[in-house]
């Protein structure tokens, strides 16, 4: 076989894509869910997070920091490895798919958290002072008018960060989750070809290319006019 | 309660594992003492083309990122590592690894850095071009430095990533802080190692996450 022709047989080989396209859009399936999961839990913990961080309560305000930087500071892999080969030692095994979810909607919620709260003490004060002068109470002015104008302006670093993270998903292979990355990985011990890589990749190009791009889309459209 | 510590904080499994997991914790700043630099060196590239390029060469290049920062790195990692010696190009799990770390966050590089140099008003350029610097020297000398601070909380927060994303390379069977600690756990049959992996983790970043916490809450308030 000449060069190119061999190329071809291993990364585009038609006939072993044919067989496996059926497993990877399974796993492109799972992803989407996985996915989807971790937004929704991420960013709803997140700021819950926030809120009660807003509440002013200092013991639980150090909790929540020290929480946050936690999940900041320790690798994804590391948590998921963490909780899927370490907790069985106490007879509290999960599966993969709720290991990679439990920890990357922790360190999406981390994230979320510290993107919520920058939003929210980046409001004047001056907004809080009159607002609660006009006669609205604590939760009614954080719902009413500092969340509003709070949020506008986290949407930009929220959109990426929640990209980067729902793109960790793939981590879930190493747990044996069949998402993309992972049914891709045993088409290819299959077929001893890798083309199902290829198709891997290109459904994750056909995932996450407008993804990425709308979060471009969303950095110029929510910028904070200076 | 005796069991969770048994199982989790176990001192004599931790005493055995300690010169393996404390070699893996080198090998960790090692790994990420090279990909940091790779990673930079892409997006300096990445940045400079895709803002003072002819035409064709900014497309290509904002193409470029956006290709590298939709796919995966642990998927660019085993394409490099297990898919392309089917082609007979053998490059190893260190190749893999700076092949791949050199592609995924050079786009990520890439990307803050343009969005530091696209936060240089034009009149810095020009005004810096009519004293008589060349584009060079106008990019060195008066633009980057400025596009760097402006970015400077992404960089710093980006360069965390980085290291946390070296523990992917366990996958490559690297024998970097994660990997030492499953190496452990697998002949302990104890969660120990991977514990004391998290916290090892933990505490070579948290001084880093204290930073960035500090530098963008600033920069959101200084909006």
């Amino acid at each position: 076989m000449g060069g190119l022709e061999s190329f071809l047989f291993s990364f585009f080989n038609l006939k072993v894509m044919g067989t496996y396209l059926p497993l990877i859009a399974q796993g492109l399936g799972l992803t989407v869910i996985l996915a989807l999961l971790i937004v929704v839990s991420g960013l709803a913990l997140g700021l819950a997070l926030a809120l009660l961080r807003a509440c002013g309560i200092r013991p639980l305000n150090w909790l929540i920091i020290f929480v946050v930087d936690l999940f900041r500071a320790l690798p994804p892999l590391v948590i998921i490895v963490l909780l899927f080969f370490g907790l069985p030692a106490m007879g509290l095994g999960m599966s993969g798919f709720a290991a990679t979810w439990l920890s990357l909607t922790l360190v999406l919620m981390a994230f979320a958290e510290e993107i919520y709260w920058a939003g929210i003490t980046a409001v004047p004060k001056g907004q809080w002072e009159a607002a609660r002068s006009t006669g609205l109470g604590f939760f009614q002015t954080l719902r009413l008018v500092v969340l509003p104008q709070a949020l506008r302006i986290t949407i930009p670093p929220l959109t990426n960060r929640t990209i980067a993270i729902t793109k960790g998903t793939a981590l879930g292979s190493v747990v044996g989750v069949a998402e993309i990355l992972g049914a891709a990985q045993s088409a290819m011990s299959f077929s001893a070809n890798p083309s199902p890589l290829t198709l891997g990749a290109i459904a994750y190009l056909i995932l996450f290319i407008p993804v990425v791009a709308l979060g471009r889309w969303v950095e110029t459209r929510f910028a904070w006019k200076r | 309660m005796e069991e969770f510590l048994f199982a989790f904080l176990n001192g004599d499994i931790l005493r055995e594992a300690w010169p393996i997991l404390w070699q893996g914790f080198l090998y960790t700043l090692a790994l990420s003492a090279i990909t940091v630099p790779l990673g930079l060196a892409g997006g300096v590239i990445l940045a400079l083309l895709s803002t003072s390029g002819p035409r064709g060469i900014r497309l290509a290049a904002a193409a470029w990122t956006d290709l590298f920062r939709a796919i995966p790195p642990l998927v660019l990692l085993v394409f490099l590592y297990a898919g392309l010696p089917f082609a007979g190009i053998d490059v190893g799990a260190w190749g893999a690894v700076a092949i791949g770390f050199f592609l995924n966050t050079g786009a990520y590089y890439g990307e803050v850095l343009r969005a530091g140099i696209g936060s240089v008003p034009a009149g810095q350029m020009e005004a810096a071009r009519s004293t008589g610097l060349t584009r060079g020297q106008a990019l060195r000398h008066v633009i980057l430095p400025q596009a760097v601070r402006n970015v400077l909380p992404d960089l710093v927060s980006n360069t965390l990533e980085v290291v946390k994303l070296t523990s992917i390379a366990s996958v490559v069977a690297l024998p970097e802080l994660l990997f030492q600690a499953r190496q452990a756990q697998n002949a302990t049959y104890n969660a120990t190692p991977i514990v004391a992996a998290a916290v090892a983790y933990f505490l070579l970043l948290w001084p880093l996450v204290r930073l960035i916490s500090r530098l963008e809450n600033k920069a959101m308030a200084g909006r």
